[in-house]
């Protein structure tokens, strides 16, 4: 494990603190709103260590704390973290060999660790940031929400903060490196595009999931272009 | 007033059901050998996905727009990943847009 720190330059490092920050201060938020909506104080910290992905657990605390039905919360919730399945084939080789590591390493999958990993280029540092990110990540959202359940919070509304604009902002910064191969790009731009134009109609997490529509975009476009290099990459 | 019993299950369906969806990938991955270019495709899925993450995220707020601030928020941030700021400078700067244009009454 120490190995794993070392791996990190201080640069890095400091990078991964920032966004443990940030996710502490949501998780007091989440946290707080939750028990002060009337729900057991418990919920928060169990949904935390047991479901781990912010999103979907503002969503399934919003609709139980409104009288929905749990269950139909759970699968609400459960819609939005499909994206997972996606995740887990792009980074599943950073985890590991053996049975403790990839069941750890599965857990603290959420879009920041995938993120943070996927900008590195040396696999070594993609599997060190990978579980440094996703341990401190874990560590950090659980105190945030264990504080905000027992102790409430002075920041009930962290959008005054900006916290709203700052995790697509985490996202973006991560990604945009990605994005300079052209590929990839069309079919983000494309993916990004569906999302939004689906996202008025359907319920949350379906939209994102579309986005991989844009794949074809992307690869179509590729074939088109470079039909004679294509093939080589493939083969490799 | 709905039961704890039943939070309590929903709350366990929906624990096991994200851990079933993050086990997927690493599960099956170890007993295959994927080629290169699939390995390829698989990481352009996920920067999709993450881009998607980002627009939805940063203009919507369920099924409606999110508002102009943080909108404009997530703009900053993104002109000053772009003209390669440092990490905190491109988080801080997109919070900072956000809150401020609330104090002075944007949405």
């Amino acid at each position: 494990m120490r190995s794993i720190w070392r791996t990190l330059d201080e640069g890095l490092a400091r990078d991964v603190a920032l966004v443990c920050l940030a996710d502490a201060i949501v998780g007091v938020s989440f946290g707080a709103i939750t028990v002060s909506s009337g729900l057991p104080v418990w919920l928060p910290m169990v949904l935390s260590v047991a479901v781990f992905a912010g999103a979907a657990q503002f969503m399934f605390v919003g609709l139980v704390a409104s009288g929905g039905n749990p269950i139909a919360a759970a699968v609400t919730g459960l819609l939005v973290n499909v994206r997972h399945v996606p995740f887990g084939f792009a980074v599943g080789d950073l985890l590991g060999k053996g049975w403790a590591r990839r069941v750890a390493g599965s857990h603290l999958m959420v879009d920041e660790t995938v993120a943070f990993a996927l900008l590195q280029r040396d696999p070594e540092r993609r599997r060190a940031v990978y579980w440094a990110c996703g341990i401190s990540l874990f560590v950090c959202w659980n105190l945030g929400v264990m504080i905000g359940a027992f102790g409430g919070s002075v920041v009930n509304d962290t959008d005054a903060f900006g916290m709203d604009a700052a995790f697509p902002a985490v996202l973006l910064a991560l990604v945009l490196p990605s994005l300079r191969d052209t590929a990839t790009r069309r079919a983000s731009l494309v993916g990004v595009v569906i999302a939004l134009a689906t996202a008025p109609f359907l319920p949350a997490g379906l939209p994102v999931l579309l986005a991989l529509l844009g794949l074809g975009a992307g690869l179509t476009g590729r074939r088109e272009g470079k039909p004679v290099q294509a093939e080589p990459e493939t083969a490799s | 007033m709905t039961g704890s019993t039943s939070i309590v299950l929903a709350a366990i369906l929906l624990g096991a059901g994200t851990f079933a969806f993050r086990f997927a990938g690493p599960a099956l991955r170890t007993r295959v050998e994927l080629p290169a270019g699939v390995e390829r495709l698989l990481v352009v899925a996920a920067v999709v996905l993450l881009a998607a993450l980002v627009g939805t995220a940063s203009l919507l707020d369920g099924h409606h727009f999110a508002g102009i601030a943080r909108a404009t928020g997530v703009g900053v941030g993104g002109v000053l990943a772009w003209r390669k700021a440092p990490f905190v400078v491109v988080v801080m700067g997109a919070a900072a847009t956000a809150a401020g244009l609330r104090l002075l009454g944007v949405p």
